[in-house]
């Protein structure tokens, strides 16, 4: 039985060493360079004791960041990839909860790093692909790793104002890509284009696959996103046939009457997921790619990844949303009720191995979600707690219905708005602070009360805040509503929008 | 002129859109800001923004916008 990801790439450097694994618009490399360098990755972090801990991986998007995740594992550590546009406070703020002794740098990057606080080393991966490959160090750590070990973390927002790391195992990852790859029918002759970055658990849909099968993935520059003629061309000249993007990423092109210039023409797979595809923008897809397949995903980072799939078989009316179908093999979902009961909507709980290992070094945060399954009081049995709703249709189907709280999706982004209203909260003339989302025109609005100029509102957010969760419009007024219980009245704040 | 500038302005309040003439080269702009600079002209200036319009060099600075729309309202 498989019990390490690492596996995969053994066998496929074996069989297909060769092939373009990861491929950028400037660099690749084959299946046999990404096995040497992550092996040589793996004894530099061994040679200096860095084992069984976090190491960060703070590189530009290319295909040696990919190598960097994979040698970090054959270090018997777990990586954690950062991204280069990510404010330096976030930064700190993820630094201070890993305790990382060790990051994987680029040239680019060491720069930035060397000016954050920071007690650990960097290294840089150009070092370290240089050195020699240790087997027997290798052979040891992999004869005393267990499938039940981390190999990443990734950080999603969080709504007391620090991210919340999610750490996955061995284990999680296999039953996660073996069910999503028999579903979407990934194999070697798959040609990924990437969108996700890599910071979230989104990429995993293609740089795992990839391994498995030997498939090869394009790493799509992420200037591309803004001008869907070159996004299609890119498309078109790497032969892609297989796209897993955000809705907003599908809707950027053809929306803008792109297919009336350039279609393309060897999609055969294409999966959307976090958001509802209106139904306007999917049948545009459909009729510029007849001949491919289409599949809805859903799922949490804690679940590993998508943990339900609809392939979309039937006709929807405009105002239908395209459900989320049913579970991956090996994961099934709960709906209960406010009392613990099964019910035809309710709050989805997810059980099975794709359930990930929980928060890194936040035990309250996940004690609050990773939760022991209601229905169950025999045995521990953990199961994650989603804080979406959804329901039953009347063909058996499962549909998200909505949040429970005020996590929203935006841009393909899973934000608490509760982050983004404390750090705007800390700004310096502002008294008290709000977001609503409106989720028609996809924009997060904040309202504020206070002296503090809107720019300057912006300009100190952007040092806090990733950009995707900046707010898109900013309003200053000059009473905050409450409702009767004392509350921030949110309904009255997307009155006062609608209003300007 | 002045209300492609107040669209930039709305969308990002701290940036100096007379001057800047990088606004993609940069990184200053995402799709977000390229969907809704487009949704909000298209609305403003009554002009359709086609897909082969949607390049780099329309949407560098504010000038190099508004002769997009320019060229979009003489095509009329």
């Amino acid at each position: 039985m498989q019990t390490n990801i690492l596996e995969y790439l053994e066998k496929t450097a074996a069989r297909v060493p060769d092939k373009t694994a990861y491929a950028d618009d400037k660099t690749a490399l084959t299946f046999r360079e990404v096995y040497e360098n992550s092996r040589s990755i793996g004894s530099f972090l061994s040679a200096r004791g860095i084992y069984r801990e976090p190491v960060v991986v703070f590189m530009k998007k290319t295909p040696a960041a990919v190598a960097a995740f994979f040698g970090a594992v054959y270090g018997g550590d777990f990586y954690v990839p950062l991204d280069d546009e990510m404010p330096r406070y976030r930064m700190e703020l993820i630094f201070e909860t890993l305790q990382a002794r060790a990051v994987i740098c680029d040239e680019k990057t060491r720069k930035v790093m060397e000016q954050l606080q920071f007690e650990g080393e960097i290294f840089l991966y150009e070092d370290m692909i240089r050195h020699p490959e240790d087997p027997e160090a290798l052979g040891r750590i992999r004869s005393q790793a267990l499938d039940i070990d981390p190999i990443y973390v990734v950080f999603t927002s969080g709504s007391t104002g620090v991210p919340k790391g999610v750490a996955a195992c061995h284990r999680s990852v296999l039953d996660y890509v073996e069910n999503l790859s028999q579903v979407l029918g990934f194999g070697e002759d798959t040609v990924f284009a990437n969108q996700s970055p890599f910071y979230f658990d989104a990429c995993l849909k293609e740089l795992y696959p990839t391994m498995m099968f030997g498939a090869t993935t394009y790493i799509v520059p992420k200037s591309l996103f803004m001008f869907p003629v070159r996004l299609v061309e890119f498309l078109n000249r790497h032969q892609v046939n297989t796209i897993c993007w955000v809705v907003s990423a599908l809707t950027m092109i053809s929306s803008f009457g792109t297919f009336d210039t350039v279609k393309p023409e060897f999609l055969r797979t294409i999966a959307f997921g976090s958001e509802v595809f209106p139904i306007r923008q999917y049948r545009l897809w459909k009729e510029a790619v007849p001949q491919a397949r289409f599949f809805n995903l859903y799922g949490p980072t804690e679940a590993t990844g998508m943990s339900c799939y609809y392939e979309v078989d039937r006709e929807f009316a405009l105002d239908e949303a395209i459900p989320i179908g049913r579970p991956f093999k090996n994961t099934e979902i709960l709906l209960l009720d406010e009392e613990n009961r099964r019910a035809d909507e309710g709050e989805i709980y997810i059980r099975g191995t794709a359930v990930t290992l929980g928060y890194y070094n936040n035990k309250e945060k996940t004690a609050e979600a990773f939760v022991q399954n209601p229905l169950n009081p025999w045995y521990p049995e953990i199961v994650y707690r989603t804080g979406d709703i959804g329901r039953y249709n009347e063909r058996g189907e499962l549909v998200f219905v909505s949040r429970r709280d005020f996590q929203i999706k935006h841009m393909g982004h899973r934000i608490e708005l509760g982050e983004v209203e404390i750090h705007a909260g800390l700004v310096e003339g502002v008294r008290m602070a709000a977001c609503i989302y409106d989720s028609e025109n996809s924009k997060i609005v904040l309202f504020y009360v206070g002296e503090a100029d809107p720019s300057a509102v912006m300009a100190s957010l952007k040092q806090k805040l990733p950009r995707y969760m900046l707010p898109n419009r900013i309003r200053q007024i000059r009473q905050m509503p409450f409702t009767a219980n004392g509350k921030i009245n949110r309904m009255a704040l997307k009155e006062i929008d609608q209003e300007n | 002129m002045d209300e492609i500038l107040a669209i930039l302005q709305d969308l990002h309040p701290d940036v100096d859109f007379e001057t800047c003439d990088t606004l993609i080269d940069d990184g200053i702009l995402d799709s977000f800001d390229i969907v809704t600079i487009i949704a909000e002209i298209s609305d403003a200036f009554d002009v359709k923004i086609g897909a082969e319009q949607i390049v780099p060099e329309n949407f560098n600075s504010a000038e190099a916008l508004w002769d997009l729309v320019r060229r979009l309202e003489d095509e009329d």
